[in-house]
């Protein structure tokens, strides 16, 4: 099923988090991935960050840094965000497993350079809060935080956005295998 | 221009190039553990699609808990178990007969060199170090895996690696790869193959090698590969020699494999490692690496010998002869997992469980357990693990534990004094 993207951010200040801080792995005894749902990112070792807040709970996109998603394969990571309506994540760099999965799950790992990332994250410390569109096929993001507008344009594989466009790999490799 | 192994292994098994740079590969393997399969299996039902592409490459076992540990435990396994039925999947293993995956499936002879391999699981980049690719990816394409028989991927760059001199006594693969992830650090190797070469690597025995290419993972590495050579063809022949004359005969069809003199690298990085000293983690990441003997003040509560990583014959027998006539400290507790049943019945007929017990450890069935906090010695709040497993990730053992990532020497070693100690010191 294809995704809708963007909406408002929350922003993880660290580089290197890995998949055991998005989804503890006592929680991979769950064979559903609504199951998931209550345990997002309770591991993440981040000052400030409440895995129970308002902030978390509103976000439909996380802001964050380099060698995002680092560690186990588990596509857990990705489905504990899809699950919470977090359809995308925007960050300097990604590990190869969590980035593909997030992909085969038609969802977008957009990656956008340091600069842009500071950007993102002064915009959303000036007004506590930052609301991002995507727009796919102009292959830009465009933030809003107390009037000011940003836009910054992105990289995009033309595989890893057939995928998105066929709602994920399963339904574009039925397609064509 | 010469090729790398992984270019050579690409170029054989391309079966679709959608895009530029996307390579869709047919796979020799799709392996399959209890906690990253269900779900596939469960949302190719719901497809309508429970179907299987090809049911003796496909190989299956329950291994992350097993024995189950509680309900969900249960069902996951049984979910595995019954659709490797449905199937007629051969080689599925159950409780009793089965192992850490990436220590049982290369035990079986199931990789061979020029193979491809998929698994639901960040460390099947083990199997590279029979000249293979293997990549660990998530369930959908595991999904995809088990239906088509394909996986996509960016054709990743190599970085060479050679390693030169000689290992001094006491000092391991381990040591070399967690050198080498300080080196690189826990993103060096991103979309990057590591593709290990030299005199140290052709010492090596294949258990050495499945440490090294293990931990490839934690600098970012899509797959560890290491030159088949005759030691990749001795392990193996057992299952190959009814497909050659003789093992000149396998080493010349598995020397294709080998990369070319002139292939393009990425890198490459050259380290003598002769005077390479214990190494073990501290913090939270792979890349926080120092030498054992600098990390004498911290206490432990728990060693842990076992994994992917270390749980294979020889890192029993590395544990053994440092324990060997001694006790461990009262202030903590061991745990020993050999990794598969077979390394469980050389391990009892060599002796060394009998020195693991007498030196008060605890023998635990195969299972990967507490390397991530599931079952079998998972920490407490406030408590240090020394593991020779391959992630010292926060919490990783259990919320609030910290670990500290070693070779079984050195483990076993700190389980005698109580401090991480290096074994040369003892």
């Amino acid at each position: 099923m294809k995704k809708t993207f963007g909406g408002p951010a929350i922003v993880l200040d660290r580089s290197d988090i890995n998949t055991d801080e998005i989804i503890p792995a006592k929680y991979l005894t769950e064979v559903t991935k609504e199951a998931l749902k209550p345990y997002c990112l309770e591991d993440l070792k981040l000052e400030g960050f409440d895995a129970n807040g308002e902030v978390l709970k509103k976000a439909r996109v996380v802001v964050t840094r380099e060698n995002f998603g680092c560690g186990s394969s588990r596509e857990h990571a990705p489905w504990v965000f899809e699950v919470n309506d977090i359809h995308t994540v925007i960050a300097e760099s990604y590990a190869r497993i969590f980035r593909q999965n997030m992909f085969n799950c038609g969802m977008l790992a957009i990656e956008l350079p340091k600069s842009d990332i500071d950007a993102l994250m002064l915009e959303k410390d000036a007004n506590g809060a930052i609301d991002i569109q995507v727009q796919l096929q102009e292959q830009k993001v465009v933030a809003k935080g107390n009037g000011q507008e940003m836009s910054f344009v992105f990289e995009i594989s033309p595989f890893d956005k057939a995928l998105v466009e066929a709602g994920g790999w399963v339904e574009y490799a039925d397609a064509r295998y | 221009m010469g090729r790398t192994t992984a270019e050579k292994i690409f170029a054989a098994h391309l079966r679709d190039e959608p895009f530029p740079g996307t390579k869709v590969l047919d796979l020799d393997r799709v392996l399959c553990h209890e906690i990253t399969t269900p779900v596939a299996i469960a949302d190719l039902e719901w497809r309508g699609k429970d179907r299987v592409y090809d049911n003796t490459k496909i190989k299956a076992v329950i291994d992350h808990v097993t024995p189950a540990k509680d309900s969900k435990t249960a069902l996951q396994a049984k979910i595995l178990r019954d659709w490797s039925r449905r199937h007629d999947i051969k080689d599925f293993f159950d409780v009793g007969r089965n192992g850490v995956c990436h220590a049982l499936f290369p035990e079986k002879g199931y990789i061979r060199p020029g193979f491809t391999a998929i698994m639901g699981d960040s460390h099947t980049c083990t199997h590279g170090a029979f000249g293979a690719f293997a990549a660990g990816v998530g369930t959908t394409d595991l999904e995809v895996g088990i239906l088509k028989g394909v996986c996509a991927f960016r054709e990743p760059k190599t970085i060479r690696i050679n390693l030169t001199g000689n290992l001094q006594p006491g000092v391991y693969a381990k040591d070399v790869i967690l050198f080498v992830i300080g080196e690189l650090g826990v993103n060096g190797a991103t979309d990057r193959v590591l593709e290990f070469h030299g005199p140290v690597v052709e010492a090596m025995s294949m258990d050495a090698r499945m440490t090294l290419c293990n931990m490839a993972i934690e600098a970012g590495g899509t797959c560890g590969i290491c030159q088949p050579d005759m030691v990749t063809v001795d392990y193996l022949w057992p299952f190959i020699e009814d497909e050659f004359a003789n093992k000149e005969a396998a080493l010349e069809e598995y020397s294709q494999w080998c990369a070319d003199a002139d292939a393009d690298y990425d890198k490459i990085l050259e380290y003598d490692v002769t005077s390479l000293v214990p190494h073990v983690t501290f913090g939270y990441k792979p890349d926080c690496v120092k030498p054992a003997s600098e990390m004498s003040e911290t206490k432990i509560d728990q060693v842990y010998i076992g994994t992917c990583t270390n749980g294979r014959i020889e890192d029993l027998r590395q544990a053994a002869e440092v324990l060997q006539g001694r006790k461990i400290a009262d202030s903590l507790r061991g745990i020993v997992s050999p990794a598969t049943p077979k390394i469980f019945q050389e391990a009892l007929s060599e002796g060394l469980i009998q020195i693991f017990m007498d030196a008060g450890f605890c023998v635990t069935n195969p299972t990967c357990g507490a390397c991530l906090g599931m079952s079998n010695g998972v920490l407490a709040e406030g408590e240090a693990c020394a593991s020779t497993s391959n992630r010292n990730f926060n919490g990783r053992m259990g919320k609030g534990g910290t670990v500290h990532l070693m070779s079984p020497a050195t483990a076993a070693a700190t389980a005698i004094t109580g401090v991480i100690t290096d074994a040369r010191s003892l």
